[in-house]
């Protein structure tokens, strides 16, 4: 707990749940979100650029090894889901991958560490502790994980059209499951709620999962000193999620725009 | 829920790092390792054809020396057939020339023996007629009775 015995710990959870935020209403910006997503795409695109540019064909380096170990990875995701030729598929699954990783794993940055320092240098500029709010991890705001999914709906959309044009997209939307003209209304229905689910479905479970996550190390840190051993295995069981949950992100996208490709 | 213009920013930092990714990162990296392991494919390739060379070729050795020995065991053995017809021819020869020796010796001993024996018996006709002279006390004509006396060393 940051700042002693004057708060409650529903007033320090909820504190450390708000977002540095510019602007207000549907106008606002989150600074801490955007902030820190950016700087760690930027992490990951100039690291993966680095070894791009110095790239090898004879004996690889150890970093180079490394990148080129998560490439192959995604790569051989990419080439068993996916069966069409499309060059923008296996770098959006790498991009978001890679990106969705590096912003799930800042939850294991301790809960108060990010939030304290920035606290010590607001205080220099005079502002009160409590009027400075920093959320580290990105996404467990849903603006992060809705962008990621509204980006790959966008695509979808896009690869549905332009592989089976406007009508062979709405014939796909309509025709099925059911054969008989008098329940393509019905199918219609069925599918936008299997269109629409996928982007929603995608967002909110990268949401919810690290959304959780991250509450429960903020409630693990309101029991007092027995905390350190819970602490850290919740840490240790985010080994699992923080992979398994930027892998799944990975897979369904590959996944979706497979299906878009898909004609019938 | 809490969605406002963070959403917006999101999306363009999102398209910004996959179009990035796409151009700059993506292309060199997977070419890398396709590279690399067209290499390794075409290196094991190699070595699978140099192994089968290899095999062969000690084959082909191993062919070789058995030839080169049953070549050499044949050479030894001709070898050894002229070796001894060699000796024989040599023994045959030695022993010719022994006797050749042997019989122009015999032959030697035979032609002095007879000219001794010649010698002999003119010096018994020369000490005869000189007896004969003593006892007769007398003068012979020598090359009168000449046929006497050879006659006469014929008969010794």
């Amino acid at each position: 707990m940051s700042s002693g015995a004057e708060i409650t710990s529903q007033e320090y959870i909820k504190h450390h749940l708000t977002n540095l935020s510019v602007g207000e209403g549907f106008m606002a910006v989150h600074i801490d979100t955007l902030g820190w997503s950016v700087f760690l795409g930027l992490v990951f695109i100039m690291l993966f650029r680095s070894v791009a540019k110095n790239a090898t064909t004879g004996v690889p380096g150890k970093l180079q090894c490394a990148v080129e170990m998560i490439v192959g990875f995604v790569d051989d995701n990419v080439k068993s889901t996916f069966h069409g030729h499309n060059p923008v598929i296996a770098p959006l699954a790498l991009t978001i991958f890679v990106w969705v990783f590096l912003m799930n794993a800042m939850d294991w940055v301790p809960v108060d560490l990010i939030p304290t320092i920035a606290q010590q240098i607001a205080g220099l500029f005079g502002v009160a502790p409590h009027d400075v709010y920093i959320k580290s991890v990105p996404t467990t705001d849903p603006n992060m994980t809705f962008a990621l999914a509204l980006g790959v709906f966008a695509l979808i959309i896009y690869y549905s059209i332009k592989v089976k044009g406007i009508g062979g997209f709405i014939k796909e939307l309509t025709t099925q499951p059911f054969g008989h003209w008098s329940l393509y209304p019905i199918n219609f229905i069925l599918e936008m709620v299997t269109l629409l689910a996928r982007p929603l479905s995608l967002a909110l479970r990268l949401f919810g999962n690290l959304y959780a996550g991250e509450l429960i190390f903020l409630l693990i840190a309101t029991i007092g000193l027995f905390q350190l051993p819970v602490h850290f295995l919740w840490a240790a069981f985010h080994i699992l999620i923080i992979p398994l949950q930027a892998f799944i992100f990975m897979m369904l996208t590959i996944l979706y725009l497979s299906l878009a490709h898909e004609d019938h | 829920m809490n969605l406002n213009m963070t959403l917006a920013g999101e999306l363009i930092a999102f398209i910004v790092f996959v179009m990035f990714c796409m151009k700059f990162v993506w292309p060199p990296i997977i070419g890398a390792i396709e590279a690399r392991q067209k290499t390794i494919a075409d290196g094991l390739a190699a070595s699978d054809r140099a192994a089968k060379d290899l095999e062969l070729a000690q084959e082909k050795a191993t062919a070789q020396l058995k030839e080169a020995k049953s070549q050499a065991a044949e050479i030894l053995e001709a070898a050894k057939k002229r070796e001894t017809q060699i000796v024989e021819e040599a023994a045959a020869k030695a022993q010719a020339e022994k006797e050749k020796i042997l019989a122009a010796g015999h032959a030697e001993i035979e032609t002095e023996r007879n000219q001794a024996k010649e010698e002999l018996r003119q010096q018994v006709a020369v000490l005869a007629v000189a007896g004969a002279e003593k006892i007769l006390e007398r003068s012979i004509d020598a090359a009168a009775h000449s046929d006497i006396l050879d006659k006469l060393v014929a008969e010794l």
